[in-house]
Formats: C-alpha cells, sequence, structure tokens
C-alpha cells in the first residue's frame, strides 16, 4: 500500500488517546496485527454489527463472532477537525463514517490518512490500513484511487 | 389513553447570575437558582416534598455537573418523599420527564428541577478539560471515537452537518442564521454572555472548529443554575404565576442511534420523541407560538426544526434563510433569550426557563407579541439522547 509522502503516522497517532480494550473489542483493535479487520458477525443470519455486541442485534443469536472483511468501503460524512483538543494533537485531520462494502448500514467512524484533508469527500471509495501504538492497530482508511 | 402530563403545571422558575466565569460556587448558583423558583411559585421550602435533576453529580473536573441533590436537600433543609438524578434519559428534560411521572404517581406534589453547570470556571482552570476529562485509556463511548480524534461533540455534530449540507445542499450561509439570530435576541436580554454584534460576514469568516461548524456554531461554556417547580395541576391553580401546563412531552427512542452510531445522520432520534408528542395532542407545530430548540451546536436547531415538522426533511436551510421567520417577530419566534450560542451553556433546562418566561410575558426587550400561549421546547442531540415539551398557557 502507498502511503502519500507528507502522511506521518506517528504524528498522527500524537494526542489521539488510545482505546481501553476489553474482551469484547480485543478482536477489533488487534486484528491490525494480521492485517485483519475483524467486525462481530452473526453465525445465524450472517449478518455484521459495529461495536461488538455479545448478542445479535438483528435476530437475537448469541453465536456472535469477529470475522475478517475486506477493509473497502464508502465515506459517507466527514469533517475536518481543526482545533488541538488535547496537548501535542496534530492539526488538521479528517474525521469521518465509513459504511462497509459488505453491509452498508455497518459504519466506523476512523480517519482518512494518506491524502489532504481537503481531498476527503462524501461518497469517497476508501480502503483499511492500520497503525500499531503500544498495544492496538488503529484501522484507518485511505483513498482507494479508483473513482472515476 | 392517560396523558400523565397534563396534570401536571410549571409553577415557578429561578435563573441564577450567569458568569464567565461567575463569583459563586456552583452550590451557591444552585441554591440561589432554587430559591428563586420556590419564591417565583409562591411556595415555601416546606412545601417542596421532591428533587429530580439531570445528569446528577459528577464531579471530577469538567465542570459538567458539580451539585449534588443533598447539596440543595441540606442547603434549603427540604423535608423530601423522593429524588432522583442520572445521566442515561431521554436527553437533558430527563428529569422533567421523571418529575412528572413522580407526580403523577402520587410520591411528590411539588417537586424542584434543576440544572448547574461551572464549565466556564473549569476551563479557566485547564484548557483541556472538555467532556473527555483525562483518562488515561478511552472507554465507554470515548472507545469508538477518541483514538481517531474524535474527542469533541463538535465532530461527532460536524458528521451530521457536513452531510446535511451534502444531501440538501444546505450552506453555510443558511446555518449562519441559527447563530445570528441568537445573538440578535442575546442582545435584547441582559442576562446573556455574548451580546456585542454579529453579521454574516464575522461568521463566514470565523475559525473553523471542525468543518463545516465554525467558532460561532458553538455553544458558550458559562457558569449558572437554572430551576423549575413543577406541581400537579390541583396543587397549582391557587398559586402565584397563572398555570403553565404539559400538553404533551415525547421521550421516545425507535432507532439504533448511539453517540458513536447513528442509523442515519439527517434523520435521528429527535424525529422519535417529536412524533411521540404530537401524538400525545390535538394541537399541530401550526399552533405553536415560540420554540425554544437545543443549540449545543447549531445544526442541531436546524434537526429540530425538521423533527418537530414546522418544515420538511433537508428543508430547515431554506426555512432560517434570511432569518426573517424566526426572529423575534417571525413566524416561529425562535431561541428568544439567545439559545445556548449567545445566551450561555445552561445544556437544555434553560430551554424550558425560557419557554416559560415567554409564556408568562417577562421577556422584557425580548418578549415575543403578542404573549405566546403555545411554547416547544426540546433538548437533546438527536443521537439517542432527545426529548421535547410542549407547554400552553390556558
Amino acid at each position: 500500500m502507498t502511503v502519500a509522502a507528507n502522511f506521518d503516522d506517528e504524528t498522527w497517532c500524537k494526542g489521539k488517546p488510545l482505546p481501553a480494550v476489553t474482551p469484547e473489542s480485543e478482536a477489533f483493535w488487534t486484528g491490525g496485527r494480521d492485517q485483519k479487520l475483524m467486525i462481530a458477525r452473526c453465525g445465524d443470519c450472517g449478518r455484521l454489527h459495529h461495536p461488538p455486541l455479545p448478542i445479535c442485534p438483528h435476530c437475537q443469536s448469541w453465536s456472535v463472532a469477529p470475522v475478517p472483511v475486506s477493509g473497502e468501503g464508502v465515506v459517507v460524512s466527514y469533517t475536518i477537525n481543526h482545533q488541538a483538543w488535547l496537548p501535542n494533537m496534530q492539526v488538521p485531520f479528517a474525521i469521518a463514517y465509513v459504511s462497509l462494502c459488505e453491509q452498508s448500514d455497518v459504519w466506523l467512524l476512523s480517519n482518512i490518512v494518506d491524502c489532504r484533508p481537503d481531498q476527503v469527500q462524501i461518497g469517497m471509495r476508501v480502503r483499511c490500513r492500520f497503525v500499531q501504538h503500544e498495544d492496538v492497530w488503529l484501522p484507518v482508511f485511505f483513498p482507494a484511487g479508483d473513482d472515476t | 389513553m392517560i396523558y400523565g402530563e397534563k396534570n401536571v403545571a410549571i409553577t415557578g422558575i429561578g435563573l441564577s447570575e450567569v458568569g464567565r466565569p461567575a463569583q459563586a460556587s456552583p452550590r451557591e448558583l444552585a441554591l440561589r437558582a432554587c430559591l428563586a423558583a420556590i419564591q417565583d411559585a409562591g411556595l415555601n421550602r416546606s412545601d417542596i416534598d421532591g428533587i429530580a435533576t439531570w445528569p446528577g453529580f459528577l464531579g471530577g473536573t469538567s465542570g459538567m455537573s458539580d451539585v449534588a441533590i443533598h447539596d440543595i436537600r441540606i442547603g434549603l433543609d427540604l423535608k423530601l418523599n423522593w429524588f432522583t438524578s442520572g445521566r442515561e434519559t431521554p436527553g437533558q428534560f430527563g428529569a422533567i420527564f421523571d418529575a412528572i411521572g413522580a407526580i403523577n404517581a402520587g410520591f411528590a406534589r411539588h417537586v424542584l428541577v434543576f440544572r448547574a453547570i461551572s464549565e466556564a470556571s473549569a476551563r479557566k482552570r485547564n484548557r483541556n478539560v472538555i467532556l473527555y476529562g483525562v483518562q488515561e485509556r478511552a472507554s465507554g463511548i470515548h472507545e469508538w471515537l477518541a483514538p481517531f480524534g474524535a474527542v469533541s461533540p463538535v465532530s461527532w455534530f460536524a458528521l451530521y452537518a457536513q452531510r446535511h449540507f451534502y444531501e440538501f445542499g444546505t450552506t453555510r450561509e443558511q446555518l449562519a442564521h441559527i447563530a445570528l439570530n441568537a445573538r440578535r435576541n442575546a442582545r435584547r436580554n441582559p442576562a446573556a454572555p455574548m451580546r456585542d454584534p454579529l453579521d454574516l460576514d464575522t461568521y463566514l469568516s470565523a475559525r473553523m472548529i471542525s468543518s463545516p461548524l465554525c467558532l460561532f456554531d458553538c455553544d458558550v461554556p458559562i457558569d449558572a443554575a437554572v430551576a423549575l417547580v413543577l406541581s400537579h395541576k390541583d396543587a397549582a391553580r391557587d398559586l402565584r404565576n397563572q398555570v403553565l401546563r404539559f400538553e404533551a412531552i415525547g421521550s421516545a427512542i425507535r432507532r439504533g442511534d448511539t453517540w458513536f452510531r447513528p442509523d442515519d445522520l439527517t434523520e435521528t432520534s429527535s424525529h422519535d420523541a417529536a412524533a411521540m408528542m404530537w401524538s400525545r395532542t390535538d394541537l399541530t407545530p401550526a399552533a405553536v407560538d415560540v420554540a425554544e430548540l437545543y443549540d449545543g451546536f447549531s445544526i442541531l436547531t436546524l434537526l429540530w426544526l425538521e423533527a418537530l415538522g414546522f418544515c420538511g426533511r433537508g428543508e430547515s436551510g431554506p426555512y432560517v434563510e434570511g432569518g426573517h421567520r424566526i426572529a423575534l417577530d417571525g413566524e416561529l419566534p425562535l431561541n428568544t433569550h439567545g439559545g445556548q450560542l449567545s445566551g450561555g451553556r445552561l445544556h437544555g433546562l434553560g430551554f424550558a426557563h425560557e419557554a416559560c418566561v415567554q409564556l408568562w410575558g417577562r421577556g422584557g426587550a425580548r418578549q415575543v407579541q403578542p404573549q405566546p400561549r403555545v411554547a416547544v421546547a426540546a433538548a437533546g442531540l438527536g443521537v439517542g439522547f432527545t426529548g421535547c415539551l410542549l407547554i400552553v398557557r390556558d
């Protein structure tokens, strides 16, 4: 995967708090170790949901487990944050809701990276990559580059 | 069907000093607002037999909620039958809904509802206090937001605004009128902290905080407290003020919205709350004389205008454009005290207070004429955290 020369993962991480990983969210936050975006899937109805719950909110089945998805998605909305809310936070950066190509009602709040914030658009196709920091692999998204 | 809110009246209101920061402590502000509300109702402290507050004591460094029920109970020497607080409610009006329930259940007859906030002092102490606070690791709702730098609600709601712009062609020039209207009204409100003139050019050239929301789209942290007395209608008739009755309330949520995962960015749980409210009354949006709609961020007011049916889905931008329709002399006077954008962030309950001010004709230079009979107030944010009230003067 190509990374824009002006985008630096270490800078991006500054001032952004890491998640308190729980047993239910561990697969999501550590799947990047194996380059996998892990999303909760129901073993009975097959539907995905996020963030992970112990029960399927669609069919009430208990057989929910994380599965790898493609990591491809579409930007549903975005904002360019210009305010450094916490010490060392580097601005501006793009925050977005990304809907997953496997199931459009599954949205991840994440960042759009490897491009200038002002290049982000609603409807833009994006792909997942991971930024490792301490014990978590944060899934972020970059432009898929095949928009026509 | 019995609609219990129709048995309950607002009989008194109180507002403390509004400071940036205030001289008085959070407890003093809260005690002063509560006493003012009791006196305004024409009641004695011994008449109050219940307290409901949102969100209740939180502590920490944010200034979000530093006053506990026992501060008021002991300070005012109240003898209570019932009290409650809690933050997982249908928006910041949760304490009002609780009080209505308690009065109908006969737990209490005169319930004090208060909200105290000291976010201006908190920011003087530490610039980085924001709601997120200082956690080592992000947990709860923040687990899904903070790792991506979405630590401020302005970023969360900017996502709603950007989508509204995209779907419906809403513009910053249109959104600006929520802020400009608030400032125009605040200039007629002596208690409002933001009273300098604000024009469209100043708005458009303001610092962007989280696009498309700029500085003037965000409400203003203050130190203040506000209180209401809610009474059973049978106990309200002989009191000092004309009876203001709850005609209907809306607290519903029928979709999966949460802080970190909305079902839809332009039609939210606000629509559920509004639909419930209109289902409990014969009144329609056309009957509303004045609207006090949450503006923690300007986009939320646009979403409430649509949810409550004052305009169609996606039409709130054109609806407020130019600002005439929502002005004090317009067809729907909006946020008549300056909202939270210019009147200060009382965080919800201030909108119910201002609805009463207008219905009782106490607005002074900002009073809507003729004196309104029907007011709607809404609080909350469309993220599974919304409630609304219809208040009438018979």
